[in-house]
């Protein structure tokens, strides 16, 4: 437990609080900060080759998915549409939590991928993009004589 | 409790851990339209119950991963969804159309026929 250096501070008390509590339920709270209110939520995994990204986009239309990688710098964007019915339908909404409209989310890898060889597929509402290391880049074994 | 119990009352809980998908639901004359967003689970690896009035909707995420590969950012740790509701007793639960795509549930629940809106005259006295 860490104490607030102004104990006076209410609101920053509470904010404090509110952190404290999101990081006991998160399993693993991350250094871009917490995975709540971001969309899509991303996995980030790398092996000997490559780097694969993971990101949970559910309900888009894979053509309208942007994915650009500049300099080791990846961008995913796109527009979701809501399913919420328009003001003038005689219908209610009860519970509105899914997320609606445009996201933008980018991501920093190492720079030693090659941008010519990045591969993106979309399935089961998760879109994956594998990229590539550069030849020079992957670990290679040298032979001692 | 020893270390041993604690131990295994913690894997125990990271078994059943599951994540809380979020949904919308819209409700109109004909029932009731519900949509929860479950990336990455299959089709065939959801699973929708009822009990009583209770509907249960669990998921269980598929993704093929590529061999040696090694997490290094996660925000989606747990790879199982679950969400239950209590069905109200105007819905019709033997009258449900389920929808998959693209990681998105769409699941209708039609109104049972005496509760749909019906206008009421008003007769002149």
């Amino acid at each position: 437990m860490d104490y607030s250096l102004f104990p006076r501070d209410l609101f920053g008390e509470l904010d404090r609080l509110q952190r404290q509590m999101q990081q006991a339920f998160e399993f693993s709270p991350s250094i871009r900060g917490f995975s709540r209110g971001g969309f899509p939520a991303l996995n980030i995994g790398t092996t000997a080759g490559s780097a694969e990204i993971y990101a949970f986009a559910p309900g888009l239309d894979p053509a309208t998915i942007e994915v650009t990688l500049e300099r080791g710098v990846l961008s995913i964007s796109g527009e979701r549409k809501g399913d919420a019915p328009a003001w003038d339908a005689k219908a209610s909404l009860h519970i509105n939590e899914r997320f609606a409209g445009r996201f933008h989310r980018v991501v920093t890898l190492t720079d030693d991928l090659d941008p010519n060889s990045v591969g993106a597929s979309y399935r089961d509402g998760v879109l994956h993009v594998s990229i590539r290391r550069s030849a020079q880049a992957q670990p290679r074994r040298i032979n001692v004589n | 409790m020893d270390d041993k119990t604690a131990v295994a009352r913690e894997q125990q809980a990271a078994e059943l851990a599951t994540l809380l998908p979020p949904v919308d639901v819209i409700e109109d004359a004909t029932g009731i339209t519900l949509y929860a967003d479950l990336p990455g689970v299959p089709k065939d690896r959801l699973s929708l119950e009822l009990d009583g009035d209770t509907l249960i909707i669990e998921g269980q995420v598929d993704m093929r991963m590529p061999e040696g590969m090694e997490a290094t950012h996660a925000e989606v740790t747990v790879p199982r969804y679950r969400r239950v509701f209590t069905l109200s007793k105007e819905l019709d639960a033997g009258r449900m159309q389920a929808e998959m795509k693209q990681g998105v549930l769409k699941l209708h629940i039609q109104k049972a026929e005496h509760a749909k809106p019906r206008r009421i005259s008003v007769a002149a006295g």
